[in-house]
Formats: C-alpha cells, structure tokens, sequence
C-alpha cells in the first residue's frame, strides 16, 4: 500500500455532468456540497474541469445528443476513474424509459461503477454512492481487503 | 559548507510548511462559511492522488515551463534563506511568474489563453509594488543584501510601514485569494472553467500545487523582513498576514481585472512612492 493508493481514496474530485434529466438529482448533488452535509469533510471537491476530475457523477437518462457529450468527458478525465449513475433515470432510463429519443442508463455508454438509487436521489444516498465508488477504488489499488 | 545545509534545509522544508499552511486555510475557510471542513493534511492526499494520476499531454512545451516555474520559485527561496540580494529576487520571481504564463499560452485552448492574460494583468499590479519594495527597502539599510536587513537593529516595519500594506495586496494577489483570484481561483473555490489550470492535469497540476506552497512560504519569509530582529517577531506578522488573507478571501467577492489593476496601482504604488519620497526627503538617500 503505496501513499500514493492511499491519497487516492481520500481525495476524489468529482464533476458532475447532467443528461437531460429533470435537475431534481442535480439539485441534490448541489445540495451535498453544502454547509449542512459538507462533503469536503471527505476531501471530495466538485470540480468543473474533467481534467482535473476523477469521479464522474451522472444525473438523468442519456439521450443520442448527450451520449457523445458524456463519451468525451470520460475520455478526458485521466486514470484511474469512477462513474457514478445517480437517480432512477441515470441508472435505469426511469420514466423515460422507452422514449423514442433516449438510450437509456449510463451503462448504455460508459462502464457504471455504483448506481444510486432514488428520484430524486438523497443527498446521504449520494454520499453513500461516492464512499461505495472508494471502497471499490481501494480494492482496485489494493488498499482495502 | 552551513550555507549548503541552509538551502537543503530550506528546499525539504518548504513544501511540508505550504501545505502545512494550506491545509490550515481550508479548514479555516470552512469553519468560517459554517463546515467542518477537511482534515489538516488534506493538500498532501490531494498532492500525492495528482503525482498517482495518468498524464494527459496536450503540449509538451507546457511541461517544460511549468517545471521552470517551479524551478525559479525554489531559486527564489533559495535568495531568501541564503541572505542574497533582494532586488535579483524580485526579479526571478518575474520569471517565475511569466514561466507560468508561458505555460498557459502554449495550450491551444482559449480558456488556458484567457487564463495565461489575466495571469499577466496580475504580474502587471504586484510586480511594480515588489520592486518599489526593495526600493525601500534599500532606503533604510543602504544595500539590497538581506543579510543587511537581518543584520540592522531597527525593524522595517517602523520605517517603511505604509509598503507592508502594499505588501499586503501582492500577498493577496500571490494567494490567488478573493478578490485577486483572477487568473485561477485558489483551490476552495469552485469554478466552471479554472482559468490558467484548464490544460494543467495529473502530474503537472501536482507540480503547480508545489511550486504554489514554495511561494506562499516565500512571500511569508519576505513579509517576516519586515521584524527582521528578533526574527521571531516577523515569523508571527507574517501568520498574521496569513490569518489576515483568509478573512479577506471570505468577506470578500471576485473583483475584475481591471479593477485589481487600478485598485494595486492607486493603492499600493502610491503608498510606495509616497514612502520613498518622504525618505528621499529626510534622509537625502538615492
């Protein structure tokens, strides 16, 4: 366990990237961020920039114009990297499901690592999301068990 | 050979004290917006998870002057702790600051560009008021050594006060602090597009973040000058500066450039002058 594994389970810099939901989950991504919930306690920092990102937080149903949107932010974010599928519609399509202008989930294009419940998703359900991504990053990098 | 441990010393030591200090300032910053905020070591994680990450190259040119500017900082500090002349630090720290901007402009990307300007508009409000300062600070000892600084009994301070508050607006510009953070915003700041550091990831960003906790250790040395005897007494002044920036930072909005431009000058570069012009007077110096 090197201190750079380490560092990586204590500092994930999210960004937060909407398809065309409904901005009820994006809301409460905002909301996590603030006093009353205060993720920087965990070192997680929201960042606008996918180069400097390294969880990718996905809120809403992918449609065939955002696809490519979300194919060119992940390809930007340097490794190692987490997606995070927030809300029912992220995950599933929710009540979008089978519209003649949606894909789908986000797994439809990118590899999900945690999916996260809700319409919209709690706030302490999203935090929840983003400590289960880390668990399952120090697995990866060998940290954890 | 002493002169040789000073600056391994200095150079070890240095990082572990900026981040030391940042880490401090962004759980200050937190507790003063009502957070908890991260743990102290939080920038050393945030540092050691940047060296850990893939590099992304979108201009080899841009390595090489991001790692100049780290290397004129750490020359910089190496003025300060080995007593030289303050006047050629000034004037490295030019260099540093342009090598940065450098940086920003050999990306293709228009943000890094809008960035790299706004970088120089700020290179353009502190570096008059530095070189004024060591000016002044040649008014009092009759040499720019800093080791005539240390060695002279009066303090600075006394004499040239109205140049540590113009000290104190570089400062606040050199922290990337509101409402100087024009260029890029200090890391507790949260933006869209993060001006300068668009292009900068991974590893580099990681060496930016460094050369970053060398400046804020140097510019900490250069306000202590100011009580050069007992040191100790600077030391504190300048924390005090520092707890200072971070009140600022928080009372305070994003300006825009042009006002910190007009702000630095009407402000600082008068102070300055009036300064030297009163010790031109009374002492008849220069």
């Amino acid at each position: 366990m090197g201190i750079i594994q380490k560092s990586q389970v204590k500092s994930p810099w999210i960004m937060h990237f909407c398809n065309s939901s409904c901005n009820g989950c994006d809301i409460e991504v905002l909301a996590s961020l603030t006093p009353l919930y205060d993720v920087e306690r965990f070192g997680i920092v929201n960042m606008g920039n996918p180069k400097h990102a390294d969880v990718l937080v996905v809120t809403g149903p992918v449609n065939y114009r955002t696809a490519r949107v979300l194919k060119n932010l992940y390809d930007q974010i340097p490794d190692p990297k987490m997606v995070i599928a927030v809300g029912a519609c992220a995950s599933t399509g929710g009540v979008f499901h089978n519209c003649y202008n949606i894909l789908g989930g986000v797994d439809k294009v990118l590899p999900v690592d945690v999916y996260v419940p809700g319409c919209a998703a709690r706030p302490e359900a999203i935090i929840d999301g983003v400590v289960l991504a880390l668990q399952k990053l120090s697995k990866a990098v060998g940290v954890a068990k | 050979m002493s002169q040789l441990w000073i600056a391994v010393i200095a150079v070890v030591a240095a990082p572990f004290v900026g981040g030391f200090l940042s880490g401090i300032d962004r759980r200050v910053t937190a507790r003063l917006q009502g957070r908890y905020g991260p743990p102290i070591v939080q920038p050393f994680y945030d540092f050691f998870k940047l060296l850990g990450k893939g590099r992304i190259a979108t201009s080899k040119t841009q390595f090489i002057w991001i790692i100049s500017y780290l290397v004129f900082m750490i020359a910089c500090l190496l003025f300060l702790v080995l007593q030289q002349d303050i006047l050629l630090l000034v004037f490295l720290l030019g260099f540093a600051g342009i090598s940065f901007v450098l940086a920003g402009f050999s990306t293709k990307s228009p943000y890094s560009h809008f960035g790299a300007n706004r970088e120089l508009l700020q290179i353009l409000s502190y570096e008059p008021i530095l070189l004024l300062f060591a000016l002044g600070v040649y008014s009092q000892t009759g040499s720019f050594m800093i080791s005539d600084i240390l060695a002279s009994e009066a303090p600075l301070l006394a004499s040239i006060w109205p140049i540590f508050i113009a000290l104190l607006v570089v400062l606040t510009i050199k922290m990337r602090k509101s409402p100087f953070d024009i260029a890029t915003s200090h890391h507790g700041h949260q933006e869209l597009v993060k001006g300068i550091m668009t292009e900068i990831s991974g590893p580099y960003y990681a060496l930016v973040t460094l050369t970053e906790w060398y400046e804020l250790v140097l510019l900490l040395g250069i306000v202590a000058l100011f009580w050069a005897n007992p040191l100790w007494i600077g030391i504190l002044i300048a924390l005090a500066a520092f707890v200072l920036e971070l009140f600022v930072d928080n009372i305070n909005a994003r300006m825009t450039g042009g006002w910190m431009v007009r702000f630095s000058w009407a402000v600082g570069l008068v102070l300055c002058i009036v300064t030297l012009t009163y010790w031109w007077i009374m002492k008849g110096v220069f």
